[in-house]
């Protein structure tokens, strides 16, 4: 019975976490962004772990705190996050629902599976879709966007600047 | 950790191999990451100005996580559970002859083109480095390289793609290059010469230094610049606690804060 209840709770815990959302991109929530790797129970304690997509990604911080606060609104009180490094992060745990609210968000999604991630220069470039009139025909900018995780880009026929989120 | 015992570290007996390796690894990440972040509100043009100071970021990020490390692996090997080490007095509060970081990343950014090719050198370094500790025997070393090299994999794309515009670019942009090149190949050499703490971590130097020469040559090749003779001669130090005159000043102002309002907090 105790078991079964356990499974209760963390389930109730998964739905919390669902309405956490990153503070950078209000639309995702942490479960979209594939950052909650695991959740435990042990007796009253609540074991949350994450791993950051950035290293320096100033948003986990503020994260953790959102966490928190989620937990202890809906009556946990002890609660433990603990960061795991391992495996890294890739922008592959990101949900499919996930990618649709960043589009309709106007960010671009990660492309699946990253062919551009080598350390070569000038290399042949990923056809990235507009989220604003879906066309291909767009242009990098730069690699680096507002945020650690996005690069930023240009359609070249509705000629709107946008953030893709960059695949890692 | 007191300061004073960490001011002491060389010849301290908790300080091991593993120790000083994590600490070096997490001083050239943040002195690099600090120079990278002199640049925010200087860039040339506000998306390579918003490039550096992402770069700088990832970089900060990562020396947390190796600083974060290395006070774990402090406060196992201390008997003295009060002042125990913490990421912030690891950063802030140990001094110029404590810090292991490698001469190159404390060298002055002077101008863009200097900035780039320390850039490229340091970022290459990094990614044949890293490509190594993420089948490193130690679990959380391994799993900071991992993540890490994702990052820097974009840091080297970046760099020699600027490495090349500037040598292949103008009259201007080439001389300043070269000057650039001038200045820091010298500091180049003590990359690949292993301080004592590093002889027992399983690097391959003699494999780090071909994939990093083979790196530099194709890029400068590109870029339109002679890679310098190898000269047996380098400087040297900055691995063991003897740095250049420009480290204190990098310190002066990145510790102020902890020093003047002790234990803040990142």
């Amino acid at each position: 019975m105790i078991e079964l209840n356990d499974i209760r709770i963390v389930k109730k815990i998964w739905e919390i976490l669902e309405t956490v959302t990153d503070p950078e991109v209000p639309v995702l929530s942490i479960i979209d962004l594939g950052i909650v790797r695991d959740v435990q129970l042990l007796s009253d304690e609540v074991e949350i772990f994450i791993t950051p997509t950035y290293s320096g990604c100033p948003a986990t911080e503020a994260i953790n705190m959102n966490i928190r606060m989620a937990l202890l609104e809906n009556g946990f009180f002890k609660i433990k996050i603990a960061q795991q490094l391992s495996p890294a992060w890739t922008t592959d745990w990101m949900s499919e629902i996930g990618k649709e609210k960043l589009k309709a968000y106007g960010i671009a999604p990660p492309n699946s599976k990253q062919i551009v991630c080598s350390p070569d220069s000038f290399q042949k470039e990923e056809a990235i879709q507009c989220p604003q009139c879906n066309s291909y025909h767009t242009r990098l900018v730069s690699q680096f966007g507002s945020t650690a995780c996005k690069a930023l880009y240009q359609c070249n026929d509705c000629k709107e600047p946008f953030d893709y989120f960059k695949c890692h | 950790m007191n300061v004073s015992n960490i001011k002491n570290s060389q010849v301290s007996p908790s300080e091991g191999f593993r120790e000083a390796f994590t600490l070096h690894l997490a001083d050239n990440a943040l002195i690099m990451g600090h120079r990278n972040s002199e640049w925010c509100g200087h860039g040339p043009i506000l998306e390579q100005d918003i490039a550096i100071s992402n770069i700088a970021l990832d970089l900060i990020g990562q020396s947390r996580n190796f600083y974060q490390y290395a006070a774990q692996l402090f406060n196992q090997s201390t008997n003295q559970p009060i002042n125990l080490a913490t990421e912030d007095s690891l950063a802030y509060l140990r001094d110029v002859r404590d810090f292991k970081n490698c001469l190159l990343v404390e060298q002055p950014n002077a101008d863009w083109a200097q900035s780039i090719l320390k850039q490229f050198f340091f970022s290459t370094y990094q990614y044949y480095l890293y490509q190594q500790l993420q089948n490193n025997k130690d679990e959380q070393l391994k799993a900071i390289a991992a993540k890490a090299l994702k990052e820097v994999t974009y840091h080297v794309r970046w760099s020699s793609e600027w490495v090349i515009r500037l040598g292949d670019g103008t009259e201007e942009s080439k001389k300043r290059s070269l000057k650039a090149l001038d200045e820091l190949w010298m500091f180049t050499g003590e990359l690949f010469e292993p301080a004592f703490y590093e002889t027992t971590m399983n690097i391959d130097f003699v494999l780090l230094k071909e994939g990093w020469t083979k790196k530099i040559r194709s890029v400068f090749e590109e870029a339109t610049i002679d890679i310098p003779v190898e000269n047996k001669w380098h400087q040297t130090g900055g691995k063991i606690g003897d740095h250049t005159e420009h480290l204190g000043f990098i310190l002066a102002e990145m510790q102020f804060l902890q020093r003047a309002y002790p234990n803040s907090e990142w």
